[in-house]
């Protein structure tokens, strides 16, 4: 049977047909629908971790355990679970295991555009990399065997357009893999005096997997027309070079991109007058080939920065530039991503900015939509929070750090970043902005939720008592819609000389309420309207930024769209003139 | 056959850009073509703008086009039309929905809403103008504006004969089926 799949679904898919026992990610795009569409397939002990480190920890002890592991997680993600990935090098598997990179050359929702390939070389591990959706599939059967029989994790590396881009599957059925016997093996336990043998076996295996690379189907020729161009691409690149050269140049076209197939790559070169490496972002194929001794063109032509499409690569090789519509476009104006009418964060920023001397250390994050001074990372809100104040405190400057991040975030790598403050003792106020659930990536569960990925009754951990075991003196758990509540919090907050926490806890307006969530919060949802004759157009209300909110310029006053409204009622409270109030009232 | 044709749509998110870039999807494998889809998932729930490219033929390499590549331009959006018209062929044709929907900045005032933009899509190429959202509201349902504009694009593509009973039954909930049955008729029926 055949079906139009996203790269996402077909290495869902693919785990399940070849077996696989447990999954594991922390949600982050283009990743995040890995999991979801594992999470469909009973079979699979499928979970979200609370960070990728442990999602990678999580299925080491799976494949250990005997079974067949998939760890994903989005390109940033990696560095988080870097560690546990080198040591895993050495020990190899025991049921095959499989780490899935999800890179996004051209930032469509990511702070950096790092190339992931680097880690299969820094790792010396084998690297695969599928070209659509098909590939995707078959090859993450093939990373499996290719794991067990190598004894190597594979790093299985997409980009945002094979993730996010649909085309068509055959299906195939499951196989099950009964789970292979653990027995206690010293490589499990990988201390100096058994690693450096273990660094021996890694130096050989990355010989074997030269040789495997030279010689596999996944590194095929594509003889075209003629000769005098030959192409060396992988993943979508490929596709994009198969667009623009057609039958008229000659391909080799990688599957399993390290260790480079470089006596294939020789051969080919050999046959054709010119050499083209075709890849997004770094020169890694291009670097390696040159080292060889192998004469190419690549980025001298192509750019290193930003995704490719197919005129990028046409204008860089050939000059070609289509034809398009002349018009004038200056007047479309922007259409920005913004926190939606009613998000619980608005009437939290909104007072927070009133605060003079203020730097916000913020980090990933729907949040990160709202004003700040400083991002980095993951669970860098609360750190950069902390260093950056004893600095300013040196320097006397007066300034004070107010860091945030979500609840997700907190579980994800705050909570260490808390105890920095904690630990080392600043006088900076944290604040949790609880909305309970992850919002970003699209309504995953977390640690605080209540509920798993199979939307089954979780352990709640509580982010209030998270703070008072970790030794923070000053809590306040409030709701982030009441002004007042978060102006008295705000002042309460900046008036210790060591770290305060604030939790606003209210859910994401666009999450599904639980049973629980009914309780606790009631159905708020109401419509509000504004009295005409008591509007000035003074804009208070607008500048919350909430989109529900338009100002018309012709008559100078504001009306409310019905269908955006949900009457969290913070312009209420911001109006000077009680001009905003319930809809019927 | 050989010739890939390349559709792009274009709209708001939650204007249904993408349940309309599937059910055409859908039908077109149904039919026997290659098909690739593209579409941009991250922030669009929080009122971004939202592409989705679909390439059918006999052999489809790359996901996505380039600048002046689209056969015919969909907008669900009056002023997303001119935001990527520069994607479409010279030769191509828009389908453009009159509605209007204000961005974060023209709502606070900052930027101006461009209230001629169907005229200047019009100036710029062959354009098909629908009142969509009044198309969905007479047939009840406001949102089916999305496949009113499928309906139409089906039409100028002379892809009518595709089973879109059966796509639009894989992609909707059974509630909303016939619904989507008129609106998709109600779209082809304003092509002549």
């Amino acid at each position: 049977m055949k079906q139009l799949m996203t790269g996402n679904e077909a290495v869902a898919r693919g785990a399940w047909e070849s077996g696989v026992h447990f999954a594991s990610a922390y949600p982050g795009t283009p990743s995040t629908e890995i999991l979801e569409n594992i999470a469909n397939y009973g079979e699979i002990c499928s979970e979200w971790a609370p960070n990728e480190k442990v999602a990678l920890e999580a299925a080491i002890g799976a494949s250990f355990a005997g079974g067949r592991a998939i760890a994903a997680m989005k390109h940033v993600g990696l560095n988080v679970a870097a560690d546990p990935l080198f040591t895993l090098g050495y020990t190899g598997v025991n049921g095959g295991l499989v780490v899935v990179s999800a890179d996004d050359p051209g930032l469509h929702s990511s702070q950096d555009e790092q190339d992931n390939r680097h880690y299969a070389r820094a790792a010396k591990i084998g690297m695969l990399e599928p070209a659509d959706s098909q590939e995707a599939k078959d090859m993450i059967k093939i990373a499996l065997e290719l794991s067990e029989e190598y004894d190597t994790p594979i790093l299985f590396r997409m980009t945002t357009r094979i993730c996010h881009s649909k085309s068509i599957v055959e299906l195939g059925e499951r196989s099950e893999r009964t789970v292979i016997p653990y027995v206690k093996k010293d490589k499990f336990n990988p201390i100096p005096a058994i690693s450096r043998g273990l660094h021996t076996k890694v130096e050989e295996r990355i010989k074997k997997l030269q040789a495997f690379s030279n010689t596999t189907e996944l590194n095929y020729i594509e003889w075209g027309k003629e000769r005098k161009i030959g192409v060396v691409s992988a993943g979508v690149a490929y596709q994009y070079a198969r667009e623009v050269y057609g039958d008229s140049a000659s391909y080799l076209k990688l599957g399993f991109t390290y260790p480079l197939p470089i006596e294939k790559i020789r051969d080919f070169a050999a046959q054709v007058d010119e050499l083209i490496v075709i890849e997004e972002l770094d020169p890694f194929m291009e670097d390696a080939i040159r080292a060889a001794g192998i004469a190419c063109t690549g980025k001298s032509k192509i750019p290193i920065e930003g995704e490719l499409n197919p005129d990028i690569v046409r204008m860089a090789l050939l000059g070609e530039e289509r034809e398009t519509i002349q018009y004038d476009s200056s007047v479309v104006a922007k259409r920005p991503p913004v926190l939606c009418a009613g998000c619980p964060h608005r009437g939290f920023f909104h007072e927070l900015n009133k605060f003079k001397d203020v730097i916000i250390t913020s980090d990933i994050g729907c949040y990160g939509l709202a004003p700040k001074d400083i991002a980095i990372c993951m669970g860098g809100g609360f750190s950069v929070a902390h260093g950056a104040q004893k600095v300013f405190n040196i320097a006397e400057t007066g300034k004070r750090c107010v860091g945030v991040m979500g609840d997700s975030t907190f579980f994800h790598s705050g909570m260490t970043s808390m105890l920095e403050a904690v630990y080392n003792n600043s006088n900076v106020l944290l604040v949790v902005l609880d909305n309970r659930i992850t919002g970003m990536t699209g309504h995953q569960q977390n640690p605080g939720s209540g509920l798993t990925l199979s939307e089954e009754a979780a352990n709640i951990t509580d982010i209030a008592e998270v703070a008072k075991a970790l030794g923070v003196k000053h809590i306040r758990t409030i709701n982030p819609l009441k002004l007042s509540e978060v102006k008295e919090a705000i002042e309460w907050g900046l008036g210790f000389d060591s770290p305060a926490v604030i939790i606003t806890r209210w859910p994401c307006v666009l999450k599904r309420l639980t049973e629980d969530d009914m309780k606790e919060f009631g159905h708020y949802k109401a419509i509000n309207k504004v009295d005409a004759d008591k509007c000035i157009g003074c804009k208070l209300c607008i500048k919350t930024g909430c989109p529900a909110l338009e100002y018309h310029s012709d008559t100078k006053k504001v009306t409310i769209d019905r269908n955006q409204c949900v009457g969290c009622d913070v312009c209420v409270q911001v109006c000077p003139k009680n001009a905003i109030a319930r809809e019927g009232n | 056959m050989a010739e890939i044709k390349n559709i792009l749509l274009c709209g708001v998110g939650g204007q249904g850009t993408i349940l309309a870039s599937r059910i055409l999807s859908t039908a077109l494998v149904s039919a026997g073509y290659d098909v690739k889809m593209s579409e941009i998932h991250g922030m669009s729930q929080r009122g971004g703008s939202v592409v989705t490219q679909v390439r059918y033929g006999e052999k489809v390499f790359s996901p996505i086009i380039g600048k002046g590549s689209a056969d015919i331009l969909v907008s669900f959006e009056a002023m997303e039309a001119l935001r990527y018209l520069g994607d479409l062929s010279p030769k191509g044709h828009v389908v453009v929905n009159s509605h209007m929907m204000p961005t974060a900045t023209t709502l606070s005032g900052a930027e101006e809403y461009p209230k001629d933009v169907i005229e200047r899509v019009k100036a710029a190429a062959d354009t098909k103008v629908l009142d969509a959202a009044k198309i969905a509201t007479e047939l009840g349902n406001a949102r089916a504006m999305n496949i009113v504009l499928l309906g139409a694009l089906v039409k100028l593509m002379e892809l009518e004969n595709l089973d879109w009973e059966a796509a639009i039954k894989e992609c909707v909930k059974p509630a909303f089926v016939e619904l989507n049955i008129k609106a998709l008729a109600a779209g082809m029926a304003t092509v002549a």
